[in-house]
């Protein structure tokens, strides 16, 4: 048996997928990105092998993608992760056209055609503002655990209107509210609901088209999919994959090099 | 004898100044603004009245500028911190054309007329990579806290560059610099340079023209004047100590006593 492995090194944790020739996920790691990229990117790839009891020696291509891409030394390809998100998202949802990745450092927004390929995107890399940045602040702020922020938020009723766009005066907005007898739950559902509206900001720049996937880290987060949802006037399709997107899209690209290096040999038919 | 006093509420601090009929300063306090905007100007006027060694009933003029003017109830009136400012600067440099105000939270660039009204003015409060705030950051990304700026950055002998396109993004570029071996103190002098360059573009565009006056808590670390005028290629003129932080709350009291001969001279005033 062959297997193909997409690895993403993200700003914040690295991610790594392997597929087996029917595209079914074999196994799969995370780990925090931290200081040593290479070594993430190893034990990533390392931890995955061992969630699904695979030998090394069988995993034929390995295609490195997100911000570390090129520190994925045993990779035999890289990708943008862009294009692996598009890929992604098409794969497990077949009418996205429009995806939105947020992850812990950038806010993403791509679109795609009906064969995954990329027709477009736009990103906010040059400023906090709109990423899962500006939750941290907050949770900072607020001193709240990161995974609480999303059911904290959920529980808000009268959402306050955050007006800061830059997310280190995002903190200090948070704690006036607080100062001015706020609840924390109408805090954060505030936080959200600003997040999403500079999300659909940025979706708008390449065009929304029905379907929309919601991927990245930040996508796990329920309030945030409910106020994106409620900005943006639709559902947007959220697989329990978001986070692994990137790597699950690489991992599609390096079973493509896989089947296509057989191809004229042994001339399987692609797979569907 | 009739004193006026000015008050700054600014975004961090909160500066009173008490100014005698012959404009001299006779007192002075300063207080971390909080959230308690009314209450703590409240308390910094009566320290800085404490400090001049008069009684409340002296005082026969306030008025208050900075952000949180309109949320004190002491005033007899109120003026925007660039009035103020135009006119502290104007007081204490008869020649000032120009004035930039880096504060924790804004920075503001004016352009004067000759009577020292604000002829033209543009402000970033936006964007924390153009603020103080992108300072006190980086001191925090390299383990200094915000008093320690002004030491560290004076052992610099080069500044290293730092982009200074995001505060939050910062730090990765903080951390990238420190893990290659780069001195703590040129990180900080890289940050001086890049905040310094975005005040330079802020006062292009007030069309700026000398002479210069810098005035903000910022301007306390020597380095920050001395970039300024490595950039401007020009001589400029800073408040002496202290004074640098005091100067809207110092155009706030003169404009108070200009206020008291006004009233003076009309038939229905005299009183005070």
């Amino acid at each position: 048996m062959a297997y193909a492995a997409g690895v993403d090194v993200g700003s914040t944790q690295t991610k790594a997928i392997i597929l087996d020739e029917s595209k079914r996920i074999v196994g799969r790691a995370l780990t925090a990105t931290g200081a040593n990229v290479i070594r993430a990117a190893e034990q990533a790839f390392q931890e995955a092998l061992q969630s699904g009891d695979l030998p090394e020696a069988e995993v034929e291509y390995v295609v490195g993608t997100g911000y570390g891409r090129y520190k994925v030394t045993f990779g035999n390809a890289q990708v943008t992760e862009i294009s692996c998100h598009g890929r992604g998202a098409v794969h497990l949802f077949p009418g996205t056209r429009t995806v939105l990745d947020m992850g812990g450092q950038d806010t993403k927004a791509i679109r795609v055609a009906v064969t995954g390929e990329i027709i477009d995107f736009c990103m906010n890399d040059k400023c906090a503002a709109g990423t899962g940045r500006f939750l941290g602040a907050a949770a900072s702020a607020l001193d709240i655990p990161l995974p609480e922020l999303g059911p904290t938020a959920l529980r808000g009723e009268r959402p306050v209107k955050i007006s800061t766009t830059c997310t280190v005066f995002a903190e200090s907005e948070v704690l006036s509210w607080l100062g001015k007898g706020k609840k924390i739950e109408d805090i954060l559902l505030g936080v959200h609901q600003s997040i999403a509206a500079r999300s659909v900001g940025l979706l708008r720049r390449v065009g929304v088209e029905d379907q929309v996937t919601f991927t990245g880290g930040v996508a796990r987060n329920q309030a945030m999919i409910e106020a994106l949802d409620a900005r943006l006037g639709l559902k947007t399709n959220v697989s329990e994959e978001s986070h692994f997107m990137g790597a699950l899209g690489a991992a599609l690209f390096a079973l493509d090099r896989i089947l296509a290096s057989r191809a004229p040999a042994a001339s399987i038919p692609a797979a569907s | 004898m009739n004193y006026t006093a000015g008050i700054d509420v600014g975004s961090t601090y909160t500066k009173a100044v008490i100014l005698s009929e012959d404009l001299r300063i006779v007192g002075r306090a300063l207080e971390p603004t909080g959230f308690k905007l009314a209450s703590m100007a409240e308390r910094t006027l009566e320290r800085a009245i404490a400090e001049a060694g008069i009684s409340r009933q002296d005082v026969a003029y306030i008025i208050t500028t900075g952000f949180g003017r309109h949320q004190t109830t002491i005033s007899d009136t109120q003026v925007t911190d660039l009035t103020a400012s135009a006119r502290g600067a104007a007081f204490l440099f008869p020649g000032t054309r120009t004035v930039l105000d880096v504060g924790g939270q804004t920075m503001k660039a004016s352009r004067l007329e000759p009577d020292a009204t604000v002829k033209g003015f543009r402000l970033n409060d936006k964007c924390a990579a153009g603020t103080g705030a992108f300072l006190e950051k980086t001191a925090r990304y390299l383990g200094y806290r915000t008093e320690e700026i002004g030491p560290l950055v004076a052992t610099s002998k080069q500044a290293v560059p730092i982009s200074g396109v995001c505060a939050v993004f910062a730090e990765s570029e903080v951390i990238n610099q420190l893990s290659e071996g780069t001195p703590p103190a040129d990180i900080m002098h890289g940050a001086i340079v890049s905040l310094v360059g975005r005040s330079v573009q802020l006062m292009k565009r007030v069309s700026m023209e000398p002479e210069f006056t810098l005035i903000g808590g910022i301007m306390r670390f020597e380095k920050m004047v001395t970039v300024v005028k490595e950039q401007l290629r020009q001589s400029v003129n800073v408040p002496p100590g202290d004074l640098v932080q005091f100067t809207p709350a110092l155009g706030a009291a003169l404009l108070g006593q200009r206020r008291l001969v006004k009233l003076a001279a009309s038939p229905a005033g005299g009183g005070g």
